[in-house]
């Protein structure tokens, strides 16, 4: 039998060693350096939301399984971070290293491996979900929405459902043909999910169909209850569950998208 | 040369991209501490031939080893003996000149202190101390160019691959990095370039290979090719008939290659025919160079534009 450094050209099972942190820690160097323009619109964005839809809107609405509006939305928005956080990294971050920077090309010649080169850009999505979030879940706890002390499980949870996101996003990366593309899964795929999943009004509100269909379809529906359960202590759908659903999902992905960057690569 | 010089050697060596051919079943061998270099048109197979000895592109057919290790299973241990600079700038934007280095070491697994002390030595070999803190983005062509070749460097490579590492380069650059291509291989370091700068490939290089369509068609030493397929000397003349019946008389054996408003003469004969033939029939316009390779190449690769 042969040994083989990279797996085969085929579809396979990752090889991954410790060189994948090496790969994330380039992208964690250039996050250091420009780490103001990228703390503010993560700290921002909570704010405008708690302020204009918690406390403005919210004043209409009566409240929702025994929680304010303004609790209601709080985890949403947590959430929501690490969705955006991780997504956006892997697909346009990701496509500008690929792409333009010929990044990639570059750390592939030397020891480290493409699946490694993917692998750590995954890792680095699920890190800027944590970061994300962790910011927005500061904010949450400075307007006193944290009621339960199992919220320091949030970023946990963040770095879990962030590898998720980082891994769908890597397959669009995969087949993008240009940067652009990417307006189709920012609409077609984020803009409802970020609407329809239990984030801003409660899912029963919700047509049976499409009940199940944000059950079964949609990861923010279940990345939302479980953060909802942390942070304020009301638990929407099972736990377990949805912890196993976020697992199951995030590793089924993994493996797929570093098989599709490997054939995008390697011709 | 014995085989316990070889360093790469490749058998049938083939590369499909879909219905292209680009690497067509060549065979050749690299040995320790050569400089070889692969010449060829644009599009000739030079850029695929190298990427598939840094194991970047898996081979379709054939086989490819390096010092003794197969390219299709032992990626790793053969990118670490290897330095790379790519055709194309892959340096990295986000980063400052010297920490394009150190964070490159880091891939290699040089630790910090070590690739601190080989970055400070590289920049300054390279003339580019006084950049180390300038983002990529400031620097010229030239500097690029330097850096590359110092980011290829980083983990004391025992064989060098430099894809067209002077193209677009100013004369001063050229002239440096001729320089330091010629001490790292006083230094044992094996080097491979491709160019389409015929005179850097008789400067620096032991043998050339003449790709075209794929296939190598000619190896051999510079001065060994010029010799073998355009003689010494060359007459080069204005066209016209009187011109061309007068030299097809005088030089029975000659090669003419007619390009535009010029002829080029060629023959084997020993150097000095074409004096004796200019002091027989004095004209203008002529002049007497000796053979390059840039003529072995145009008579083996001819001079239709390729893509
Ligand atoms: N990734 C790729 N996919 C498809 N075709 C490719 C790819 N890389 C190279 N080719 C094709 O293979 C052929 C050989 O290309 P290669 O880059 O090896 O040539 P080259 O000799 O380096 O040319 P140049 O002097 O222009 O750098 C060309 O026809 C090129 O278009
Ligand atoms: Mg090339």
């Amino acid at each position: 039998m042969r040994t083989t450094d990279d797996s085969p050209v085929g579809f396979s099972f990752p090889k991954l060693t410790y060189r994948v942190w090496k790969v994330w820690r380039r992208n964690f160097d250039v996050f250091l350096k420009t780490i103001r323009v990228n703390f503010l619109p993560s700290l921002l964005e909570p704010i405008l939301y708690l302020v204009a839809l918690g406390l403005g809107l919210g004043g209409f609405i009566p409240p929702i399984d025994g929680m304010s509006y303004i609790q209601f939305i709080a985890p949403s928005l947590v959430s929501i971070s690490m969705m955006y956080g991780s997504f956006f990294e892997c697909t346009y971050g990701s496509f500008v290293r690929m792409y333009f920077q010929k990044t990639f090309d570059a750390i592939i010649a030397t020891p480290v491996s493409v699946e490694e080169v993917i692998a750590g850009e995954l890792l680095w999505g699920a890190t800027r979900a944590t970061i994300n979030s962790s910011t927005a879940l500061v904010v949450v706890a400075a307007f006193g929405l944290v009621s339960t002390p199992f919220f320091i499980f949030v970023p946990l949870l963040a770095f879990l459902g962030g590898l998720m996101f980082a891994s769908i996003a890597m397959c669009f990366t995969a087949i993008a043909p240009n940067i652009d593309f990417f307006n189709y899964p920012s609409f077609l795929f984020l803009t409802p999910m970020f609407l329809l999943s239990g984030t801003f009004f409660p899912l029963s509100a919700l047509p049976p169909a499409v009940q199940t269909f944000a059950l079964l379809f949609l990861p923010l529906t279940h990345l939302v209850s479980v953060a909802r359960g942390l942070i304020i202590g009301v638990f929407t759908t099972s736990l377990y569950l949805s912890v196993a659903w976020i697992a199951v999902v995030t590793f089924v992905f993994f493996i797929i998208s570093l098989n599709l960057m490997k054939k995008r690569l390697i011709k | 040369m014995n085989s316990s010089h070889l360093l790469i050697k490749a058998r049938n060596l083939t590369k499909k991209f879909g219905n292209l051919t680009a690497v067509d079943h060549v065979d050749f061998e690299v040995f320790k501490n050569e400089c070889v270099g692969f010449l060829g048109p644009n599009g000739a197979g030079k850029t695929t031939t190298v990427r598939m000895v840094y194991c970047f592109l898996p081979l379709t057919e054939g086989e490819l080893s390096v010092a003794n290790m197969n390219v299709s299973n032992q990626q790793r241990n053969i990118k670490k003996m290897i330095g790379v600079a790519p055709q194309e700038d892959n340096l990295d934007p986000d980063f400052t000149v010297l920490k394009n280095l150190l964070v490159y070491a880091r891939y290699f697994d040089i630790s910090k202190a070590e690739a601190s002390a080989r970055a400070k030595q590289l920049l300054s070999f390279f003339q580019l101390e006084e950049k180390q803190d300038v983002l990529i983005t400031h620097l010229s062509t030239g500097m690029k160019r330097r850096l590359i070749l110092a980011r290829a460097l980083i983990n004391e490579p025992q064989l060098l691959l430099l894809d067209e590492p002077t193209a677009g380069l100013d004369p001063q650059n050229r002239h440096i990095v001729w320089d330091k291509i010629r001490s790292l291989k006083k230094r044992g370091v094996t080097i491979i370039l491709t160019t389409h700068y015929m005179e850097e490939a008789t400067a620096l290089c032991d043998r050339t290979f003449i790709m075209d369509r794929g296939r190598i068609i000619e190896n051999g030493p510079p001065a060994e090719l010029i010799r073998k397929h355009v003689g010494e000397d060359v007459l080069e003349v204005n066209n016209n008939e009187k011109v061309i019946k007068l030299l097809t008389k005088e030089f029975s054996d000659a090669d003419f290659e007619v390009f535009g408003e010029r002829i080029h003469v060629f023959t084997k004969k020993p150097h000095g025919v074409f004096e004796l033939f200019l002091k027989k029939f004095p004209r203008n316009n002529v002049s007497i160079r000796n053979a390059n390779l840039e003529d072995v190449f145009l008579k083996l690769t001819g001079r239709r534009l390729r893509d």
